[in-house]
């Protein structure tokens, strides 16, 4: 299959400083513990919806890292908690939103947790219906090139969108929606990526019944688009092919399909119990591969990151969600009369 | 002033907005070089190139997503859906998306779009070129929901439509594109969204109607005065969301008496919303039941003529209601 043929990456990743590649591990530490502090609120009782983005964070991260953060457009699933974190939306910001407080960034507090968007960040808002989001993101990146060829963007301009990156699970490509996003993605050229974390199960439905094809990238030769498989918990790998994506994209280039081969770590949502549909061995081998012991064991053997400096993190780590968390608990409702705003612009 | 024909009045419309800002970009299907299926297009591809008039894939879910997208990143899309009967493929974008973009965003991410849809029976279409869809959209605060009956109304309204912050749908009487035509002035103006219009002046009965059948009520009201010398209050509501209830409570406060007509199905139609605001706000003023003349309950409008014209209202049809109501 030509589309999945071993691209000849070259290695951008090798060119990260120490410094890039710790906050690298900084940002999958922080979105972890985040993740892992609304389970524990949720089994608490204190919040009544959580869904888990662990064991995606490689990818995320990594995604995040490759793209002009905050200024090139991304169009998030529920999954993504380590991806927006990344983009700056901060533990606070999200546990406003599992508390539904007011001050919560991205929809005062109308939308259910875990349902992303800041225009601050370029992060269009996102809903609850799977992949609704991917025609949404090939019209921005339609935008970007309609502003290009109409003299309204200066296409070297860093300071301007150049791209649209959205994320999906695999099981949301079985949407016709998906399908017409790629399509006009490939028919236009567009500067798109578009990321599926393929973690093998939509809620408790396995890939196999999702699709006849092994891989999700092999449709993309079916939209005229560039597809690669990678392995989503490794974030250095996942890094590399986004950087080639994103060339692509900022040269006009057209867009890639990236499956990002993951495993979720927890149940689909806090409303969700797997052990229905998901063997312990299965769960407890992922656990044993984890992406951020990897990643952790990855710099520890090249010296990048120590012990010492591993407790230094999680002690920020936890301080800083220890602070969220205290700050949403003591936050404020929304006024009531904020039910009537912002329902025409 | 020069007349002309509804669809040629909003082309014209899209022409100028086009001239008047770059933003603005129309895309859907056959509306490049064939000018869209009914014309609505012609010359725009040859005057304004394929960077801004787009032909898009055959699929309508992807029209008005694109649309969202494209809007959110500083566009002005005008989307066409080739015939409103086929706009359900992206209903979900209209209702779940774009409806809700802006509360869903805390009042950050808005979408300025025009989707544009040819709606409306009487044309032979049968059952999937002849439907009206605007009941389903009018139950969705977020958007907008425009149905012009005139020509001058047609370019005024299409032109606010697309400088508006908000989606909206933009129903064009199709059966009229072509039969009703009038003075449209030339250059720039706009008629505001969410305002009705006073089509004819009249004490005896209220008339409010929109698209077509304003047009069909204002030749029926014609028609009764002359010859039964009953005199028609005749509302074209224009914008169905948001609701003018001034311009309806204030006709009904005159006359105390109310015919509303729409070709959809009756049944949780349009016009009941109308019935609901003049019986709750209006009561005291009452004078004889609301009645409601619109399309029979079954499923769409045939194809074989008869059956077509059988379902369908017309200035006859509501003449005859006008006349029933007059002398209640």
């Amino acid at each position: 299959m030509s589309a999945l043929t071993k691209t000849q990456l070259s290695r951008p990743s090798e060119q990260l400083s120490n410094e890039t590649l710790l906050d690298m591990y900084w940002h999958m530490l922080l979105s972890r513990r985040t993740d892992e502090r609304a389970w524990v609120l949720h089994r608490q009782g204190k919040i009544a919806f959580h869904i888990s983005g662990m064991g995606h964070e490689a990818t995320q991260v990594g995604a995040a890292f490759a793209i002009n953060r905050g200024v090139d457009y991304v169009v998030p699933y529920y999954r993504d908690l380590a991806l927006v974190m990344a983009l700056g939306i901060t533990p606070r910001d999200f546990m406003l939103s599992l508390f539904g407080k007011a001050g919560e960034i991205s929809s005062k507090a109308r939308q259910m947790p875990s349902h992303w968007g800041s225009k601050a960040h370029h992060i269009l808002s996102t809903s609850s219906p799977v992949a609704t989001q991917v025609p949404q993101a090939a019209g921005m990146a339609f935008a970007i090139k309609y502003q290009r060829e109409n003299g309204l963007l200066d296409p070297n301009d860093a300071a301007q969108p150049r791209l649209a990156l959205t994320c999906l699970g695999e099981g949301s490509t079985s949407q016709g929606e998906w399908h017409e996003g790629m399509n006009w993605a490939g028919v236009h050229t567009l500067p798109f990526i578009c990321i599926v974390q393929n973690n093998n199960y939509a809620i408790s439905v396995p890939i196999e019944q999702q699709m006849a094809v092994s891989h999700v990238a092999e449709r993309a030769i079916a939209y005229g688009v560039q597809g690669v498989t990678v392995d989503g918990t490794d974030i250095l790998a996942f890094y590399d092919v986004m950087r080639a994506a994103v060339a692509r994209a900022y040269n006009g280039e057209g867009a890639t399909l990236i499956e990002a081969k993951c495993y979720r770590l927890t149940p689909h949502s806090s409303d969700d119990d797997d052990r229905s549909y998901r063997p312990r061995e299965e769960v407890e081998e992922a656990k044993r591969t984890d992406a951020i012991l990897r990643y952790e064991q990855h710099l520890m053997g090249r010296g990048i990151l120590s012990d010492a400096l591993k407790q230094d993190y999680e002690q920020r780590a936890r301080q800083m969600v220890d602070e969220a968390q205290r700050y949403a608990e003591n936050a404020p409702y929304p006024e009531e009369s904020s039910l009537y705003e912002d329902i025409y612009a | 002033m020069p007349e002309m024909t509804l669809i040629d009045a909003l082309r014209e419309a899209m022409d100028e907005e086009l001239a008047r800002d770059p933003r603005v970009f129309i895309t859907g299907e056959d509306v490049g070089k064939r000018g869209g299926v009914f014309r609505a297009t012609m010359g725009l591809y040859e005057k304004y190139g394929e960077k801004r008039i787009i032909d898009s894939p055959l699929a309508e879910l992807s029209i008005v997503a694109i649309g969202i997208g494209a809007a959110c990143a500083g566009l002005l899309p005008i989307c066409e859906i080739q015939f409103a009967d086929f706009i359900h493929p992206a209903f979900n974008q209209i209702v779940n998306e774009a409806a809700k973009m802006y509360y869903r965003s805390g009042g950050t991410w808005n979408v300025p779009m025009t989707i544009r849809a040819p709606y409306g029976g009487g044309i032979g279409g049968g059952l999937y070129h002849s439907q009206s869809v605007e009941a389903f959209f009018t139950h969705v605060p977020g958007l907008k929901v425009v149905i012009p009956s005139t020509p001058h109304d047609a370019k005024g309204l299409l032109k606010s439509a697309v400088r508006d912050p908000n989606p909206v749908l933009f129903f064009e009487p199709k059966k009229g594109y072509r039969s009703i035509k009038g003075e449209v002035p030339a250059g720039d103006y706009t008629v505001p969204l969410g305002k009705a219009r006073h089509a004819r002046e009249g004490s005896d009965l209220s008339v409010y109607a929109y698209g077509m059948m304003a047009h069909y009520a204002v030749q029926a009201a014609e028609q009764v005065a002359r010859e039964d010398g009953i005199q028609c209050d005749v509302i074209d509501l224009r914008t169905l969301l948001p609701v003018d209830k001034e311009s309806i409570l204030a006709s009904f406060k005159k006359t105390g008496k109310a015919l509303i007509v729409y070709e959809d199905n009756l049944t949780m139609g349009y016009g009941a919303e109308i019935a609901a605001i003049l019986s709750g706000e209006g009561f005291e003023y009452m004078d004889a039941p609301i009645r409601r003349l619109g399309a029979p309950d079954v499923p769409a409008v045939p194809f074989s003529h008869p059956l077509q014209e059988a379902f369908m209202p017309n200035p006859h049809k509501i003449a005859t209601a006008m006349r029933d109501l007059a002398a209640y």
